[in-house]
């Protein structure tokens, strides 16, 4: 009987939809996610190429080309000191996502295990990793980036340091709010009842079915932090000059927008496009990856 | 209630003690000698040593932190070095150009995300819709500092019709203090209107599906009767409570949006602050911030059971 019936649910297992081939099949129905995911591409492909792609050298001063409108020499003008505004804003890709890749990965490094900690371990470790949580969420995310980057000192790494302990917060909370969750499902229970170590049944049961929400997160925390890095820079605490920065540029842009206003308008619609991307795809991931998000 | 308030008033005790150890620890972040930073260009062994005594830089990390927890809770939140006055009464001086401003940006986000919110809902999956839900993505997206520079681009450049930059008190000469702060007030308000609009829209399409909508429906009453007093009343209770915890949103804007059109407020002491090293404005800066921030949020907690009947027994 056994025997029989085995070869019929094997079968109905191979039938069955991988969960992330759904959730990339629900996500290509999304036209503002997909338009976010190609613009999200186009940017790191920019980012990636910047030498290979930018026309003129983006810190190469020119006396001669000071606050040269929009032409066909330079296709996004010049700025205060003559340099390419097209190839600053190509390279200026690079500063800003890495800052967002790279403080969202310290917020994730940081937050995800101790946000597993939490939830998993409760008691004691839980109260005081929740109360840690509680007031660093009290000051607000920019203040707070602020504060630590002016003790930790300018520079676009220390501004990455910055942004990524401010990020940390949510990523625990959210974390130890799926564990919590997470830990009273059959799954974890079953692999409890056949004696699996504590850390073995947080990091191979748990944490990959909390893995969605966090990916959304992660995608809109990237938003935040590419302004969060555009504002550091812009405020002259992130990214130092000479080398390009959507913010940095955006600070001169400031002085010499009567006379050069060109000089504002491009690293601002960088800033503009990629965070709305990210903004885009995180809401099509929450909806591809939730099913009760429509 | 009354146990609702005194175990969230308890809650809050120990959050307060943590922001404030987080704050003080920033200083442990400075690379080197504080004293010698805080010093800026200063070099002379006496004053390091008067800075020293000051900060009591040389007790131990805890005895200098009960110290400057004991200045705090009497008031006292340092001194700052390069305007050589204290940071109370700095805070105390620009703290109402800020919430002078705050306020204008509230009054902007409510004028725009709650019609936005409500016609979105009203009028779901047509052109309003979509056209209020570009505007939230637009507002969510946009960097306030970006904004910021094209609208003195546009109406003070181009058009000539406001001032780039500086501040005029409202006591002083109301119509120039408009004048002065109508244009950051809307680059402040414009990311909260589009938080508020996502907000109005997702509690006003829950209230239209209500039953008591449905019988105001079938009382015979106007369709904008029942929008605006039996479901907007009713949508509204979360909106502004969920409005209220924005007030961070608020205060980080504020710092941009301040150092933009030079206006000499809470957010610009800040950013001045961090400048010249003046490590004591900027602990106390963050410190009054996150305070504010905790009792507000508390505020909204306490608004919300006043109002939400069912939570109140």
């Amino acid at each position: 009987m056994t025997a029989a019936t085995l070869p019929t649910i094997v079968a109905a297992d191979a039938t069955e939809e991988n969960p992330w081939a759904r959730a990339w099949r629900r996500l290509k129905r999304r036209k503002g996610a997909m338009v976010g995911l190609a613009v999200v591409v186009l940017f790191v492909l920019l980012a990636l190429f910047a030498p290979l792609i930018v026309p003129y050298d983006p810190i190469a001063t020119s006396w001669s080309a000071v606050r040269k409108p929009p032409s066909w020499a330079h296709w996004l003008g010049t700025d205060e000191v003559g340099r390419d505004v097209l190839s600053r804003v190509i390279w200026g890709a690079r500063a800003s996502l890495s800052a967002g890749l790279v403080s969202v990965g310290i917020a994730l490094g940081i937050g995800v295990p101790l946000g597993l900690l939490a939830g998993y371990a409760g008691g004691w470790v839980d109260a005081v990793l929740s109360r840690i949580v509680d007031a660093m969420l009290a000051v607000p995310f920019l203040i707070l980036a602020i504060a630590l980057a002016a003790f930790l000192g300018p520079s676009l790494s220390n501004a990455m340091i910055a942004i990524g302990v401010t990020a940390t917060p949510i990523f625990v909370r959210l974390t130890r709010g799926q564990t919590l969750a997470a830990k009273v499902e059959d799954y974890v229970e079953a692999a409890r009842a056949v004696g699996n170590p504590h850390w073995r049944i947080a990091l191979r049961h748990v944490l990959p079915n909390i893995v969605p929400p966090l990916l959304v997160q992660a995608s809109l925390a990237i938003a935040g932090a590419i302004i969060a890095e555009a504002a550091l820079s812009f405020l002259g605490l992130g990214q130092q000059p000479p080398s390009p920065s959507w913010g940095s540029m955006l600070n001169s842009a400031q002085r010499f927008i009567a006379q050069a206003p060109w000089m504002a308008f491009w690293p601002g619609f960088a800033i503009f496009f990629a965070v709305l991307s990210f903004n885009l795809l995180g809401d099509g991931l929450r909806d591809a990856l939730d099913p009760r998000h429509k | 209630m009354l146990a609702f308030l005194t175990q969230r008033l308890l809650q809050i005790i120990p959050t307060l003690i943590l922001v404030s150890m987080l704050i003080f620890g920033l200083q442990q972040l400075l690379p080197g000698d504080p004293a010698l930073i805080m010093a800026g260009e200063e070099r002379d062994p006496k004053v390091l040593e008067e800075i020293r005594q000051q900060y009591r830089l040389n007790e131990p990390i805890p005895v200098q932190y009960f110290y400057w927890m004991k200045g705090v809770l009497s008031g006292n939140l340092g001194e700052s070095m390069r305007l050589k006055s204290s940071v109370a009464s700095l805070v105390a001086e620009k703290l109402p150009v800020t919430l002078q401003l705050a306020g204008m940006a509230i009054i902007v986000a409510l004028g725009i995300g709650i019609p936005a919110g409500i016609i979105s809902a009203v009028k779901k999956d047509t052109a309003w819709d979509y056209g209020a839900n570009i505007f939230a993505l637009w507002g969510i997206s946009t960097p306030n500092f970006w904004l910021g520079i094209l609208m003195i681009f546009l109406f003070s450049v181009t058009l000539g019709w406001l001032p780039a930059s500086g501040y005029v008190r409202l006591g002083e000469d109301w119509r120039a203090s408009l004048a002065t702060t109508v244009m950051p007030a809307f680059v402040l308000g414009n990311a909260i209107a589009a938080v508020l609009m996502r907000h109005t829209r997702s509690a006003m399409m829950q209230a239209m599906g209500a039953d008591y909508v449905r019988t105001a429906r079938a009382k015979g009453l106007y369709e904008r009767r029942v929008v605006l007093k039996h479901a907007l009343r009713n949508a509204l209770t979360p909106v502004i409570t969920l409005g209220a915890l924005e007030f961070g949103t608020l205060l980080s804007g504020a710092v941009l949006t301040e150092q933009i059109f030079t206006i000499p407020g809470f957010g610009k002491l800040i950013v001045d602050a961090v400048f010249n090293r003046d490590y004591a404005v900027v602990q106390g800066v963050v410190l009054v911030t996150a305070t504010t921030y905790i009792v507000l949020n508390l505020l909204a907690d306490v608004a919300y059971m006043l109002v939400n009947p069912r939570l109140r027994g």
